[in-house]
């Protein structure tokens, strides 16, 4: 599936914007086949990076290669890639059919060759027939399947995506998440998708890059970002989490919440400062007594998948969820399978993080 | 490279915009009246220009006239753009041809229409008539500048206001009013320049006794310029010049705000 | 000039009627409904437009349609058709000293076609000039900010007589110009009261109304189009071709309309650059009225004009349905 052979290379590349720096040293490849998400909160730099990649930003610093080759000043009309944009910028002059077909005209296809390929791809976006319509009269989905159309007829290698499902409502964006992967199989294109949701990123990307603040803070499989966050940050913004200030007693045992918890992770030294970070639906609820540490439910929520509660210890107030609800005001135990607890270096205190656990 | 051969286009264009007013300025100062002849530099006319009756009589009537009319534009065409808006489509298509209908007529037209209205009802010409036919000039342009605003307003805004408990014309003046101020506000500045700038409307609707600047340049353009004129076209470009730089730079201003 | 202004009683009694009319209903309406509609708002308004506008309309068609007794005739444009039709037969029981008058009431397909020619020149020229002109003042690249705006719009607030008049210090055989041409040893030129100065006149006075229409177009439309043409393989010929230019055409239609209109119905610039040599359809009116005293053949004219101009106007507003491209607020 993901092939071996990096198609892309960003290498230390920089971004200066009216003198705030915008990228910081960008290091990352993106291989063929491959669908990779760069996640992120708002003025990460994620878009920035697409966009140098698009061709529509030149980087202060940095080389880009593409297949090997330095592409910084290739226009974006002389890259094999294509984009699709936030808001879709389908031409307001031309009907369904012309859009898509704008790429093929300019490459100067003949016209039987171009209308074949539209039909085509209007199928394959399930648009058939919507060939005459004019763009104003169709729905935020269908423009948005047109957009995707009018990018992938190009056959280009690399599909730039820059937070395309934003405008969508829920469901819709649910589909259209699993239709986009299915699509990038089977057309075998590389993906390079940016956006802010990180159940998105996780549902469907064979990579995550977790950015802020022009930097990567994490590169992996969803999988392992999720599982292993590198700090707390990244445990902060996927999933949910509670997160908390530690002590790492010695190895494989760490200090929180006035409890000593047996965990799995080493080579964190002796009584060192750690952050912790456990998952809500790690925490099982068991009786007051038979609990590594107990405290009252403040809180219940029913989400529907799953109830969340707010249970405070009285040292912190962890957010949990299970199948299983404790009404409010009752006391209960908690346990923590020592797998489930992980643990980071201390990221500098900073005031943005915002975690599900407070400190009291 | 390419920006440099824009800029220098741009530039050509500015400077034919800008030759004739240039040159009229630089004339003002001329101490002869030699329109070709350069004899020395003087602030006679600018003196001559402020003791000159018929200049400043025209002034006055210029301006009088522009601030009136655009404050009677206003508050008609604001009124009517509000009624229109509540108007069902039928006669709100009507009302809205109607309004469009002096912005597409000639102002030649508009101007001799009026000139004929005015004789046949026996009415003199003079200060009076031409005050009418600023004012009907300037009202449709008013409606046009309030009514995308009133579009744009939420609609629901006015219900909201009787929802709790406001009467109709409460609602109007605090409520709908405030939302629209924006529009009435350029449609009021959009009137006063129309009615400054105005010549042929006026030069049909008012008499010889009534002299606006632009009639007056005019019954002296025929025969020659004056150096006086030139004096007051130096004044009004800089008066110009420096309250659109105001304007600007406050704009300018908020909008860094 | 006395003008007969006899005008028959049943347009008086019309009047009268439509607005004990309109009273009536409004009274009618705001008994059936709570207290007063918001539609009345636009009630003095009405009133006024009908006394000022549709009225003086109205005025307009009589005077075209009748001779100066008041009889019905069609005489008035027949003089538009037949130079040498002469019209006014009263004028010329009235003697000799009014058959000049009548010589001079000649005409004026010829001054309408030349009008025409005249307007359609200045906007083709102003076209030319001005779309570029608005296209580098979009130019976001050259960052030029709106100081260039203000620069541009200074001139159009200036008194356009003021401006007109301007040339004449330029354009005179001793005006700037020719001086100037002395002082280098050239010939001088006769540069005014010629078609080549009202023509000169027309698209200094016009240019700003095609410039900012364009101006405002360009600026409108989203920079994501002209990225996403790019991303699709368009060069920037490509791209300016297929994209920027479809989508500024509102802006430049409304543009032709500002200049177009005004050009044809222009009376002061090819008076005052072309003297008494160029004769142009907004000339022509003014004349019948103000120097003739001919308020027949004056508004049979103004009718033509009307039509004509309604007639461009539909041509026009096919181009753009939506009406987009307005400039004017």
């Amino acid at each position: 599936m993901v092939e071996k052979q990096h198609l892309i290379d960003l290498q230390h590349i920089c971004k200066d914007f009216d003198g705030t720096t915008v990228l910081q040293d960008i290091n990352l490849y993106i291989r063929k086949k491959e669908f990779v998400t760069l996640l992120g909160p708002s003025g990460c730099g994620k878009t920035t990076t697409l966009r140098i990649i698009g061709g529509f930003e030149y980087p202060s610093s940095g080389t880009l290669l593409f297949e090997g080759k330095d592409i910084v000043s290739t226009p974006p009309y002389k890259r094999k890639v294509n984009t699709i944009f936030q808001k879709y910028a389908l031409f307001p002059h031309l009907n369904v059919f012309d859009n898509i077909a704008f790429g093929l005209k300019i490459a100067r296809l003949p016209g039987d060759d171009i209308k074949r390929k539209v039909e085509k791809m209007l199928d394959l976006v399930n648009l058939q027939g919507y060939g005459k319509r004019s763009v104003d009269q169709l729905s935020g989905g269908q423009q948005q399947r047109v957009a995707i159309a009018r990018a992938l007829v190009n056959e280009p290698q690399v599909l730039l995506l820059d937070e395309p499902l934003g405008a969508l409502d829920l469901k819709l964006r649910k589909d259209m998440q699993l239709e986009l992967k299915r699509m990038q199989q089977a057309l075998g294109i590389t993906f390079l998708y940016v956006t802010h949701d990180q159940e998105e990123a996780l549902t469907m990307s064979d990579t995550v890059v977790v950015m802020r603040d022009g930097r990567i803070l994490q590169i992996g499989d969803p999988k392992s970002v999720y599982d292993e966050p590198a700090n707390a940050f990244v445990a902060d913004f996927i999933g949910e989490s509670n997160i908390m200030h530690g002590t790492m007693v010695h190895d494989e045992l760490v200090h929180f919440s006035g409890f000593d918890f047996p965990c799995v992770d080493e080579g964190f030294g002796s009584d060192q400062p750690v952050d912790v970070v456990v998952r809500p639906e790690d925490i099982m609820l068991v009786g007051e007594d038979i609990g590594q540490i107990s405290g009252v439910v403040q809180s219940v929520l029913f989400k529907g998948v799953h109830y969340e509660m707010m249970i405070n210890t009285g040292e912190t107030t962890f957010k949990v969820h299970s199948t299983v609800m404790q009404p409010q005001g009752s006391r209960v135990g908690l346990n923590i399978v020592p797998f489930n607890i992980h643990i980071m270096s201390p990221m500098p205190p900073d005031p943005c993080i915002e975690g599900g656990a407070e400190e009291e | 490279m390419k920006h440099i051969g824009k800029k220098a286009y741009l530039g050509l264009i500015l400077l034919f915009l800008y030759t004739p007013i240039v040159v009229l300025i630089m004339q003002s100062f001329n101490a002869g009246k030699s329109r070709a002849k350069w004899e020395g530099f003087s602030f006679r006319w600018y003196t001559a220009l402020f003791q000159d009756q018929a200049i400043m009589k025209a002034l006055y009537v210029t301006l009088t006239v522009a601030v009136i009319a655009a404050i009677a534009a206003t508050v008609l065409g604001t009124l009517a753009a509000i009624g229109i808006q509540a108007m069902r489509k039928r006669p709100q298509a009507v009302m809205m041809t109607m309004t469009n209908l002096p912005m597409t007529m000639p102002d030649i037209v508009t101007g001799i229409s009026l000139m004929i209205l005015f004789t046949f009802t026996k009415i003199e010409r003079g200060y009076m008539t031409m005050l009418l036919a600023h004012i009907t000039f300037n009202t449709p342009y008013v409606i046009l500048s309030v009514m995308p605003k009133l579009k744009q307003m939420n609609k629901f805004t006015y219900e909201a206001a009787l929802d709790l408990g406001a009467s109709p014309s409460y609602a109007l003046l605090h409520v709908i009013l405030p939302e629209i101020t924006p529009g009435v506000v350029t449609g009021c500045l959009l009137a006063f320049t129309l009615s400054l700038d105005d010549f042929v409307i006026s030069y049909f609707t008012t008499s010889p006794m009534v002299q606006n600047l632009s009639t007056l340049i005019y019954s002296k353009a025929r025969i020659g310029i004056e150096p006086t004129l030139n004096a007051l076209s130096a004044l009004m470009f800089l008066s110009l010049l420096i309250l659109l730089l105001i304007v600007n730079r406050r704009a300018g201003k908020t909008t860094r705000l | 000039m006395n003008q007969n202004l006899y005008l028959p009683p049943w347009v008086l009694w019309l009047f009268g009627v439509l607005f004990v009319g309109f009273v009536a209903y409004g009274i009618v309406s705001v008994r059936r409904s709570n207290g007063i509609k918001r539609s009345f708002f636009a009630s003095p308004y009405t009133v006024w437009m009908v006394l000022f506008t549709l009225l003086p309309c109205v005025l307009i068609a009589y005077y075209a349609f009748t001779d100066p007794t008041g009889a019905f005739t069609l005489d008035n444009f027949r003089n538009f058709w037949d130079s040498n039709y002469s019209v006014n037969k009263i004028y010329e029981q009235m003697g000799p000293d009014y058959a000049v008058l009548v010589q001079r009431g000649t005409v004026n397909i010829g001054t309408l076609v030349y009008s025409l020619w005249m307007a359609l020149l200045c906007t083709v020229i102003c076209l030319a000039i001005g779309y570029p002109t608005a296209y580098f003042m979009a130019d976001r690249q050259l960052k030029l900010g709106s100081t260039l705006v203000v620069l541009f719009v200074i001139p159009m607030w200036m008194n356009f007589l003021l401006r007109t008049v301007a040339w004449m210090t330029l354009l005179e055989d001793q005006g700037l110009i020719n001086t100037l041409l002395k002082a280098l040893g050239l010939p001088a030129a006769q540069l005014m009261y010629n078609n080549g100065a009202v023509l000169l006149g027309m698209v200094y006075n016009f240019l700003p109304f095609m410039i900012f229409p364009i101006y405002t177009a360009l600026t409108k439309m989203d920079n994501n189009l002209l990225e996403a043409a790019q991303d699709l393989g368009a060069n920037r010929l490509n791209t300016f071709w297929r994209v920027t230019a479809p989508l500024s055409v509102p802006g430049v239609i409304s543009g032709i309309t500002m200049v177009f209109m005004p050009s044809v119905t222009t009376f002061f610039i090819p008076r005052i650059l072309g003297g008494g040599n160029t004769m142009m359809f907004g000339d022509l009116i003014e004349n019948r009225f103000l120097t003739e005293g001919n308020w027949n053949v004056g508004s049979a004219l103004s009718l033509i004009m009307m039509v004509l101009i309604l007639i461009s106007l539909s041509i026009l507003r096919k181009a753009d349905p939506e009406g987009e491209g307005s400039g004017i607020v």
